[in-house]
Order: C-alpha cells, then structure tokens, then sequence
C-alpha cells in the first residue's frame, strides 16, 4: 500500500464506527490522541532517548512512524486513569448504590508497537483473568481494532528483546504494517482486519518490497543494545529481599511514581469518593495509582512501606518476579520507559545488574539466614 | 474449607462494584473502641441468596468517606442480617461507629479465602486469637459447634491487653459448653481477673497437644503474634501446612485488581487474607514488605 493508503485506512476505521486513536504530537512528545487523518500523525518526526531524556527531532525523511514509543501507552484508553465504577445516591429509602453502564466506546489504535502488544496481553490477565473480570477494561478491550506498527528503529532504552517481546509483532493485532520508502506493507492478524484490509488501496507485496520491510525490521533489532538478563532473576530478587542495594537505589528514587504511570503494564489503582455540593450523590471514581505512593499502603495508621527503599523493592520485585507467580509471565516488556521518564534516570536494568553482581554467600546469608521464618518449612 | 460454597457466592458472575443497600438492624458496643454492627440486606431476594464462609470479608461502604473490608464475624448459618466487629481505626470506622439503627449504607461481598474447614475435619484444632483478631474466628467457632462431632479437640486461645479488652467473653460459657477449651489470657490483670496472665503463646507452649501431626493451628491477630504461635506449634510436631494464618494489609477494591493488598506474590484479597504459614513463613519476617 501507497503511503497515501493511510488515510484511507484511518477513514475505513472512522467509517466503521471507530474512534481512531494513535500517535500525535503534544507538548514535545509522541503522545497516543485522536486522529482525524494522517495531518495529524507525527510524520518526519522521531525521538531521541536515554535515561532520564526525551527530545523530539527533525528526521531526514517522511516516515509516520519513525519514532520508537512516548510516554503514553494504550492502557489509557483500556484501562482509563479516571473511571467511574458505581455511584451512590441518597432517596427516600436512603443510600442506593448502582453501576454505570458498560462503556459503548470502539476504539481503533493506530501504531501499537510489538511491546505494547505483550502489554496488552499481561493486562489481559490482569483484568479478564479472573477470578473477577474489570467491566470496563473488558467492555472496551472486546471491541478494540489493533493496528499494529512494526519497529524500525530502537532506542537505547529498549530491551524488548530480552523479554521476547519484540521488535516483530507476532500476533495480538488486527492489521500489522511495516513501513518502507515504498509505503506500507500489510499483514493481516484477523478476519475484522481482513475486512478492514479489503477497502484499502492494497496489492501484493513484490519480492523488493518484502526484503525492504525485512531489512527495515532487522535494522531495529539491530539497534538494541540494552539487555537485562532474565535468567534466574524471579529467585534472585525474592532471595535479596533484605540486600543493601535497596538503599542504594532509595538514595536516587523520588518516589516521584513517574515509572508507574508510564509504564504501560502497571494497573494499581485506588477509589476515590466523589460527592456533588448536596452530598446526596456520589460518584465512585477509580484512578491510577502507584505502589511509590505513601498512602498506597497505608494500614492502621501508617503506611507499611513507609520508606522509598520498601516502595521500589515492590515495585522492581512485582513487575520482575512475582508478577510470574501471579500471571505467568514477567510485567516488563522491555519498552524502556520507566528509564525513560525516571527524571533521575534510574535504570531497572542496571539495577538489576548491581544486585546481582552483589549477591554473594555473605549477601545470600543476610537475606535468608536473617529469615527466623526460613526454617519453619519442613 | 467449603470449597463448594466458597466458589459458588465468589464466582464473578456479576460486576464486582455492585454495592448491596443495607440497613443497620442492631448496633452492640463491644469492648472499649469496638463494637459489632449488624446488617441486612435490602433487597429480599439478595438477603435471601446471602452466603459467606468462616473467613471471609465484605467492603462496608459509606457515600462520601469510602469503603473498607470488615471481616464477617457471624454465624454462616444466620439468616436476615450479617454481623460485623469493627474496631475504631479510621474515618470510615469511626463513621460506621455513629449509625443508627435503620441508618443505609453499602455492602459488597463476601470477599477472600476463608478458613479451612475441610482441611480441620476429623483433627485436633488449636484456636489462637489477639484482640480483635478473635472476630473472624467467630463464624468458624461457631461452624464447629454446629458440626462439633465432625472434629476432634477444640482449643481456643484468646489474648488481650486487659481484661476488659477480651472481645464476646459472655459468649465463652456457651462455647466451653459447645464442646470448646476455652483459654483467655491478658497482659495486665486486674483485681477482679482471675484467669491467665501472660502472652497467648505461654498457654500454647503448656497446651496439651494429643497427636501434633493431626493437629490444625489457626491464628488471627497481630502478624507478630501468629508468626511467634506458628513457630511454636511447629516446634512441637505440626506441620506447617497444617498452620494457618489470616494477614492483612490495605485493602480497595477487594477483587484483585487495584494492587494495594500485595504481599510477596500474594493479593491478600483474592488468595486470601487467609494463607496456610508454609505459603508467607520466608515472608513474614521481612520489614515493610
């Protein structure tokens, strides 16, 4: 498909009773809103990252897609940072509770990167799992169009590759593109997005255009140089509960929640009571929060992680260990944001590095050995 | 515990925010700051369908201040109303303090893994309770008075700070006649108290245990009074798995899905609160987890 093909598609999407969303440019950044046509992608422009930095800049070429990933992620739409769950009303017989309806909305999501992708899979879990199901995410996750966009490029923040994420979008997706010099190429995922495929300007894809897209892809994989080293690292980090290196990250950690909020699987939230000027009708609304929140924890009359060196022992130790206990998988995709954003440029992966090139006997018998509990299993 | 049951009043068949209407049919001042609110379903057919198990919490709801788990601490087999003991903690507690009878509020539940009751029958069961912690217990004494026959010795113990701080002790007759030792012990007596002084393990330490390896702990109260009773008791010849604790942490929405009540690889709501000690024992201990 012709670059101009886009438009079609974004129109197609529109036609079908989508609400387009996918890239634009705000406030200095590739940020996720609505797109009413392709003026409104961030074409001939990328990003520049590394901890702690983002910058936009000027590319040499056209490409629509010629950046890596922002801040946001489509959790804001499936999962939004304001819901409302119930509401409460006081009547005649006093206080009644209802639930809203679900949510009609259909979104199409243009541009959803292949980390993003694995993102939307763990939050699958996360919300549809079980054994309670959120409404809300699953009302609009049901009716959700995927258009995926394959990676061209990497940032020095990415490290999907080592959490087999990426940079290819295997599957999870609608219609899949690749864009090239040529324009795009597309694979199609599903039967919705072969109906979506056959209003587009499309033919087949010759043997030049399918090596360009190959070599396109490849130059991404190409480009990531960050690795964290999975291996292990469930037992490691739950073995090192008391190692002093938690300190040492506290040193430098805000707590600012910053990584939380960007981080495109992160789901904590907390329920807020919202009361008109009457007090007789109050909304419940659900908001994002962060386990780097004081009051996250907060529990007879102080929060049980009350240090910033608890808060981030949680955060890294769910997201890279128990997070397999609970959903069967790690909740990083390696799409490097939280290096990203972190406005210290606090680096997971090297965090992780440190506590593992620390962890010697002495180290293991500090954590463990401490245990007075270890011992009570047979 | 039973496991039919519990599936079958957790199945998430509905939408997990829907809140019950309820009316406060009986309001009891308990021990000084604690008091057990009783409440009833508005809705008769949802009043009627109402089941929990031993164990379980609901999320008691007031517009405008906010929701928070209760344990439930009646008898699984009452019907009309369901009884919470609540001590004084917070806003929502204290505001729950100062209904009236006939005052509305929300209810969503029953929530959590109960106690295990499948996992006691037939064996020797130590009951071990601190302060209000002997609330959640109270459904599952009274399931095994009703099914006494179905279970071998029953001992509780119960701690306090002081005497009058020992939480339904009008109730202990009734229970030692339902077939139950029945151990109170205070920190700090008083002239009127006649019974044990001294920490709950002290009475665990000297408890006649007939056969250890058919014995069942369960503890509810501070975590530092269940990990120091589950030492003991394994010490003795139970068998960690057989020791069960009931945790808690800060809690929102019940269901699993808003993060707050972690521990380790745990959400306390769905997986729990109640846990058998080998399953958070390497856990219990770590500060701030």
């Amino acid at each position: 498909m012709l670059a101009e093909g886009l438009e079609t598609l974004i129109k197609a999407l529109a036609d079908d009773g989508y609400q387009v969303v996918g890239p634009t440019i705000d406030q200095q950044a590739i940020v996720y809103g609505e797109i009413k046509s392709t003026g409104d992608l961030p074409r001939g422009w990328t990003d520049l990252q590394e901890a702690g930095t983002y910058r936009l800049q000027r590319r040499e070429d056209d490409a629509y897609f010629g950046y890596v990933v922002g801040p946001h992620s489509w959790k804001k739409y499936l999962f939004p940072p304001v819901t409302l769950v119930a509401s409460a009303d006081l009547g005649e017989h006093g206080w009644q509770m209802r639930t809203p309806e679900p949510d009609p909305i259909k979104y199409a999501f243009l541009g959803v990167r292949a980390c993003e992708l694995a993102a939307i899979r763990i939050q699958d879990k996360v919300f549809l799992g079980g054994p309670f199901v959120d409404p809300t995410y699953e009302a609009r996750r049901s009716k959700a169009f995927i258009v995926a966009v394959n990676c061209t490029q990497a940032a020095p923040t990415c490290f999907c590759t080592s959490m087999n994420t990426g940079p290819r979008c295997e599957s999870g997706f609608d219609l899949a593109l690749t864009e090239t010099s040529d324009g795009f190429l597309i694979e199609v995922g599903t039967k919705a997005g072969q109906v979506i495929a056959a209003l587009l300007p499309v033919r087949p894809a010759n043997s030049t255009e399918i090596g360009h897209a190959e070599v396109a892809r490849q130059q991404a994989a190409d480009q990531i140089t960050r690795r964290l080293d999975t291996d292990g690292l469930r037992d490691v980090l739950m073995n090192n509960l008391r190692h002093p290196h938690w300190e040492e990250i506290a040193k430098r950690c805000l707590s600012c929640t910053n990584c939380t909020m960007v981080c495109p699987t992160c789901f904590c939230s907390s329920v807020s009571e919202v009361p008109d000027l009457t007090g007789e009708h109050v909304d419940r609304e659900r908001h994002w929060d962060s386990c780097f929140n004081p009051d996250f924890s907060y529990m007879n009359g102080s929060p049980t992680r009350n240090s910033v060196s608890s808060r981030y022992r949680q955060w890294m130790t769910h997201k890279l260990a128990t997070w397999h206990d609970q959903f069967g998988s790690s909740g990083c995709v390696g799409c490097g944001r939280c290096i990203t954003w972190c406005p210290v440029g606090i680096d997971l992966t090297k965090e992780v590095v440190a506590l593992r090139d620390t962890t010697g006997n002495d180290l293991a018998n500090l954590s463990d050995g401490h245990a007075e509990g270890a011992e009570a299993s047979p | 515990m039973n496991s039919a049951l519990t599936s079958a009043i957790t199945a998430p068949r509905f939408d997990p925010w829907r809140t019950h209407a309820v009316r406060v049919a009986r309001m009891t001042p308990e021990v000084p700051g604690v008091f057990t609110c009783d409440l009833a379903i508005q809705d008769a057919t949802m009043a009627s369908e109402y089941r929990f198990a031993p164990g379980q919490f609901n999320m008691l709801y007031i517009p405008g201040l906010g929701e928070i788990a209760i344990s439930i601490c009646d008898d699984p087999q009452s019907r009309g109303s369901v009884a919470h003991t609540i001590r004084i903690a917070g806003n929502v507690t204290h505001a729950l303090s100062e209904l009236a009878v006939g005052a509305t509020l929300g209810l969503r539940g029953p929530f959590g893994v109960g106690w295990p009751i499948d996992g006691c029958r037939g064996r020797d069961i130590v009951l071990v309770a601190g302060g209000i912690g002997l609330a959640p217990l109270r459904p599952l004494i009274c399931h095994l008075m009703t099914h006494r026959r179905e279970f071998g010795e029953i001992h509780l113990i119960m701690g306090a700070r002081e005497p009058s701080g020992l939480l339904y002790s009008a109730e202990y007759s009734a229970w030692r006649d339902g077939g139950l030792n029945v151990y109170p012990t205070v920190d700090r007596g008083d002239d009127s108290w006649p019974g044990h002084i001294g920490m709950v393990t002290a009475i665990l330490d000297r408890l006649p245990l007939r056969r250890p390896a058919e014995t069942v702990m369960i503890s509810c109260g501070p975590e530092t009074m269940m990990w120091y009773a589950a030492q003991m008791v394994i010490g003795r010849g139970v068998d960690a798995k057989s020791v069960y604790v009931s945790l808690e942490r800060n809690m929102n929405c019940a269901i699993g899905l808003c993060g707050h009540c972690q521990f380790g690889p745990q959400f306390l709501c769905k997986d729990g609160p109640v846990f058998s000690y080998d399953r958070v024992a390497s856990i219990m201990k770590v500060e701030d987890l």
